[in-house]
């Protein structure tokens, strides 16, 4: 077995044993539960809705508007615990096990650092890309069940939640080879608060048809790419919806403005390598 | 602890010089600064196989800086440090070195033979379960091989962090306070171990603040001081007679400028004064008193 693959396996045992997996079922089970409750009313109480006067929208519409409204919801709730449960097993990887007396041992060893790197990088990815699929899996059949509409696209909208956690990953793997474990924790958390402000920008900026508030939001999705994957895959949902029924997702408080595109893509896979040879880099370079 | 490690004498040490390249530790003009800080400036230290160096030094004065770049945690400023030949924090001399730090510790949620099973899959180590056990019990571990160390108390972890260093059977091991934490008895027992290992031919970099330790064990002491070496050589050499004290029935007389051919005469002249003799001892500085004096005359 690879050294790489020895810390990984090392790191998963951990989070088994700290009870790490028990906790996150339960809080996973309390928010699946609420999200159950939340689709069945919502879905129940559509046909009271009124849109535009019984206009613009009819009840298919309305249909698709609560289905991909919640699916919006429901991914923006993985993402936040997956994204939780990302940064809880890298932020201190580096600097708090250095300071804890954890590391020296390990890197003593006749491994280099990169492989103990990319170990504990496979373990938290790993967990986390196991996790957002499972509970990606249990939103979609909790909007199926409440509503009996699937998503247009299931497939694209779950590799950009991957994607996204997979970033936010190896971002807070990166914070921990050169902040403390205190100091990254709250610059991961602003990262991804910046990344929801960027969004709700982004939907403000469509409504009003503000081109510099577009320009910012734009500019943030691209620093900070998790954000623009999660974007895409919300904005995925309502690929099928037209007229107004698809503007009313897209600027809902779960909708999204901004598809995701080749080059963004892309952007993302450069944004993760560079993000994966600086903390090389960085941990090469440093005393422990 | 076990013994079995300290059974085998000095003449009976089968160290295979040819597997052996040269010195197992050389440092030659190694500098280390933190900023402004200066942890090192300018160390020249060698390890031979097979022998026991032991670092003295205040609190800052580069021991435990000059083990990290030894085995690559931390890089040098200047100079440069080999083991067994391959440049420092190589994978090559890592594979030759077991390490103890100052500052460690293992996953609570660990057994001590899992921490010990995850340090032989890193190190290569095809020892299995019967090295494990073999580890536990030189360092007195056998009945908390499943205990977990977060139920382990500072000197059990210390010699949890003993076997774990000695992992693969290092040829350089580089120990930082390894009895820090330990009661006097464990402070024997891995005394016992270092002069055991050192019969096996490991060369051992010890660093104590404990000099009565060192001054036992240690076939060569380097004493420094704010990055420098002040100096170094055998205990036997750096400690020096400070006269003779003889027991006699009036009491202790001292000598201060005897040494210890001078003793048949003093003792002759006592007794032919009609004096009677009860025990004659040579009056030696301790490596305390060596440290000490060195650190006044800096």
């Amino acid at each position: 077995m690879s050294a790489s693959l020895i810390i990984a396996r090392h790191a998963v045992q951990e989070t088994l044993r700290r009870r790490v997996f028990v906790v996150v079922l339960v809080l996973t089970l309390l928010f699946l539960g609420l999200f159950t409750v939340a689709a069945a009313k919502a879905f129940a109480a559509q046909g009271t809705f009124q849109f535009g006067n019984n206009g613009p929208v009819g009840p298919d519409g309305i249909a698709s508007l609560t289905t991909v409204t919640l699916l919006g919801l429901g991914v923006f709730g993985s993402l936040f615990l997956a994204t939780v449960l990302g940064v809880f097993l890298t932020l201190g990887a580096v600097s708090g096990d250095a300071e804890r007396g954890l590391l020296q041992p390990l890197v003593v060893r006749p491994l280099g650092r990169r492989q103990l790197l990319v170990g504990r990088f496979v373990a938290a990815a790993g967990v986390c890309t196991a996790y957002v699929t499972l509970l990606y899996a249990a939103v979609l059949v909790i909007v199926h069940q409440a509503g009996g509409q699937w998503p247009h696209q299931i497939i694209g909208p779950g590799a950009a939640l991957i994607g996204a956690v997979t970033i936010l990953v190896a971002m807070s793997l990166l914070g921990s080879v050169f902040l403390s474990t205190m100091a990254n924790g709250i610059t991961m958390f602003m990262l991804y608060g910046a990344g929801l402000v960027s969004g709700l920008l982004a939907s403000i900026g469509a409504a009003l048809n503000a081109h510099t508030v577009q320009t910012i939001s734009h500019d943030i999705a691209i620093a900070l790419p998790f954000e623009g994957l999660y974007e895409a895959a919300v904005h995925a949902f309502a690929s099928n919806a037209a007229g107004l029924a698809r503007i009313a997702v897209n600027l809902g408080p779960f909708g999204a403005a901004q598809a995701g595109s080749t080059v963004f893509y892309l952007w993302a896979a450069v944004y993760f390598g560079l993000a994966a040879v600086i903390a090389a880099v960085g941990f090469e370079r440093r005393d422990l | 602890m076990s013994e079995q490690l300290t059974t085998q004498t000095g003449s009976e040490r089968e160290i295979d010089d040819a597997a052996i390249p040269g010195p197992a530790l050389v440092a030659e003009g190694l500098e280390k600064r933190y900023g402004s800080v200066v942890a090192l400036a300018g160390v020249d230290v060698a390890v031979a196989p097979g022998e026991l160096v032991g670092l003295v030094g205040a609190n800052g004065a580069g021991k435990s800086t000059l083990m990290k770049i030894a085995c690559g945690l931390v890089r040098p400023t200047a100079g440069s440090v080999a083991v067994f030949g391959a440049p420092a924090g190589s994978l090559e001399a890592r594979r030759s070195l077991g390490y103890l730090a100052e500052l460690f510790r293992f996953p609570g949620w660990c057994t001590a033979s899992e921490v010990l099973a995850l340090h032989q899959q890193l190190a290569g180590s095809a020892g299995g379960r019967a090295e494990r056990e073999e580890l536990l019990e030189l360092v007195g571990l056998s009945d908390a091989a499943d205990r977990r160390v977060e139920g382990m108390s500072k000197g059990m972890q210390q010699r949890l962090g003993i076997a774990q260093a000695l992992i693969g059977d290092p040829k350089l091991l580089l120990l930082d306070e390894p009895t820090s934490a330990l009661d006097p008895g464990g402070r024997r027992d891995v005394r016992r171990l270092l002069l055991g290992l050192r019969d096996r031919g490991i060369a051992v970099l010890l660093n104590s603040h404990l000099l009565g330790e060192l001054e036992r064990v240690c076939d060569r002491v380097v004493i420094l001081a704010a990055g420098r070496i002040l100096t170094a050589g055998r205990p036997d050499e750096l400690t020096q007679t400070g006269g003779v004290e003889i027991q006699t029935g009036d009491g202790v007389r001292r000598f201060p400028n005897a040494a210890r051919k001078d003793i048949p005469a003093l003792v002759a002249e006592l007794v032919a004064a009609g004096v009677d003799v009860y025990e004659v001892s040579v009056i030696r500085s301790t490596l305390e008193d060596v440290y000490l004096h060195a650190l006044e005359d800096e």
